[in-house]
This record gives structure tokens, C-alpha cells and sequence, in this order.
């Protein structure tokens, strides 16, 4: 699992196997009991003080950017969700990312490849909300803040979920 | 006890209690036992209001990950994502109102299963899909502001 890069580097970005193993365990979700972190550590041969300690740590080096409950917008009522994509000029990109990134209603906000011809679109930001109009609303505001009101974009409203869970890293060790 | 609920369920989307018994720490903020925090935690969970109590991993520090796009006939969809959501790999699996109209999330714990797992979607699907892994990530998750 660690690879041979991060044994020389011993990056502060990258979580050693027992972090690992920590965050495979940690995809099924907190235990529901009183003492989940002894749970999880003895599941893992660690103690609960450990496990304790090593979150600590995951989440002051930000590998864990979050630690917490995780919501399910559309069973909350947030059911218009929006995926904005953009092609945005190459030069101007992440400074309207980092801009992109701050509002208040942006979840998400990444550049990716274009795929030409198909995919001219290099900015993806997500918007949930209780109702289209509200999305659409929020949408245009975000543009014309921006100034990129006139930069091809397209929205896509997500329609039926097929799937949706926590992402698993595991390759075996569970 | 509605407000509570908004509380339980807004407030602890991050710096969640990193103590011995965090869910009698969450009671004692919110005025409520151990055993009815973790009792209404359950009872999210099995709602599916929440999804988990968990770590919100920073994209590409662990593994690979990517999303996919496909453009599926209408009329095959719902079995082509039944294909998708068949590999353990995908966690996320959409349709959206466009000629790409299924999105999917690839995990994968390393790079080459995710390409062995694009592969195998390509083979049995007979559809190939855009693949848009992230180039950089610009938002910063503090969880999601609940308005009711």
C-alpha cells in the first residue's frame, strides 16, 4: 500500500499504512455506540487513544478536510442539484476557480480535462438546492459576479440516482 | 426536539468530537442523552438522511479517483447503470439531463484499477466513457449549511 515514493519523502500529505487501514475502516462510518474509536481501533489492533490521536493528526495535515456527519442532500429536500461546467481560457482558470470555490452555495468546485470534440469544458462547480429556480438563480448571480456571464457553459440537473455511498479505497484489508 | 434535529444533523458536519464518547459530548451540548444521540444518529442513517459519520478524504491524497460521463440511449439506461453500479469501484452513479446523461465516480486504490475498471465497464457496457479526472480542486468543504 505505501508505495516507495512516500517511504522516501515521508510526506506530510501522505497517510502511512495504518492511516490507511484507519481511513478503509472509517468508510463504513462511525460506529453507533458509545464508544465507536475504541470500535474502530480494536477492529485494527490500535488502541482507542490511537485512533484518536492518528484523526487528530489526518486532520491537521489535510488529508481529512472534513470529519463529521455527512448529509444526503436529496433526502433532505435538496433535490435540484446542478453540475455548472465551464470553458473557462486556460490563463484564467484557477483564478476563477478560487473565486468559483468560495460562494456560500458552491459543494464543489474542480477543473478537469476537456475532451475535445466532445467535452469542451474544463470548470465543474456544484450547486444543491430545494428548487431549480433558486439553482438557476444562483447560477446567474455566480456568472455575473464573475464577469464570465458569457463564457460557454452548460447546466446539468442530476435526475435519478442510481448509486451513492462513501468511496472505498480498500484492497482487501477491511 | 425539531431544532435539535437541524442541530444534530448541520452542527456536526465537521469538527466532530474527537473525545472518548462523542456522542455523550454531542448530549451534553445539546441538552440530550447519550443514548438519544446515538438513537436519532440511527435513525438518520437508516432514513438515509445522513450517509455517515466520517472522514471527507482530500481528493487524490489516497488512491485514485476520477468521474465519468457516458452518453446511453435512453432506452438502455436504467440497465447500463445497472452495469456501472455494479462495480464496487463506483460509489456515485447519476443520470443528468444531457446527451451525456450518466455520471459516475470511479475509487479505486490504485491508478491502474481504475483503468482496468473503465475498461471493464467499456467491455460489458460496449460504451466508452469520457474519463475527467480532477486537475485541481478549488473548494474548500466545511459540510453543507442546512436552510430550513
Amino acid at each position: 500500500m505505501v508505495n516507495a515514493a512516500s517511504k522516501l519523502h515521508n510526506d506530510d500529505m501522505i497517510a502511512n499504512e495504518d492511516e490507511m487501514a484507519l481511513l478503509e475502516a472509517l468508510c463504513g462510518g462511525l460506529p453507533l455506540a458509545p464508544r465507536p474509536y475504541k470500535i474502530l481501533g480494536a477492529r485494527l489492533g490500535m488502541g482507542e487513544n490511537d485512533v484518536l490521536q492518528s484523526l487528530e493528526s489526518l486532520i491537521a495535515r489535510g488529508i481529512i478536510r472534513r470529519f463529521g456527519v455527512v448529509v444526503q442532500h436529496r433526502r433532505l429536500g435538496y433535490t435540484a442539484n446542478a453540475m455548472v461546467v465551464w470553458d473557462i481560457a486556460d490563463e484564467l482558470v484557477n483564478d476563477i476557480g478560487k473565486r468559483m470555490g468560495k460562494f456560500d452555495f458552491v459543494t464543489l468546485c474542480y477543473q478537469r480535462p476537456r475532451r475535445l470534440p466532445d467535452w469542451p469544458y474544463n470548470l465543474f462547480c456544484m450547486v444543491h438546492g430545494a428548487q431549480r429556480e433558486t439553482v438557476l438563480a444562483q447560477v446567474r448571480e455566480l456568472a455575473d459576479d464573475l464577469g464570465i456571464s458569457d463564457v460557454p457553459n452548460e447546466i446539468l440537473f442530476s435526475s435519478r440516482q442510481f448509486k451513492q455511498r462513501g468511496a472505498r479505497y480498500g484492497n482487501g484489508h477491511k | 426536539m425539531f431544532s435539535t434535529d437541524k442541530k444534530l444533523l448541520n452542527d456536526y458536519q465537521r469538527d466532530f468530537p474527537l473525545v472518548p464518547r462523542p456522542y455523550a459530548e454531542i448530549g451534553k451540548q445539546l441538552g440530550l442523552s447519550e443514548g438519544e444521540v446515538i438513537d436519532d444518529f440511527s435513525r438518520h442513517q437508516e432514513n438515509k438522511t445522513i450517509s455517515r459519520i466520517g472522514a471527507v478524504v482530500k481528493n487524490g491524497t489516497i488512491g485514485a479517483s476520477t468521474l465519468a460521463a457516458m452518453k446511453v440511449p435512453q432506452e438502455k439506461l436504467v440497465d447500463i447503470a445497472k452495469i456501472v453500479s455494479s462495480f464496487d469501484e463506483v460509489n456515485h452513479n447519476y443520470e443528468r439531463e444531457h446527451s451525456f446523461n450518466l455520471w459516475f465516480v470511479i475509487t479505486a486504490p490504485s491508478e491502474a484499477r481504475l483503468q482496468e475498471v473503465l475498461n471493464e465497464i467499456k467491455n460489458k457496457t460496449g460504451i466508452s466513457a469520457i474519463n475527467l479526472p480532477m486537475v485541481q480542486d478549488y473548494h474548500l468543504d466545511l459540510g453543507f449549511k442546512l436552510s430550513w
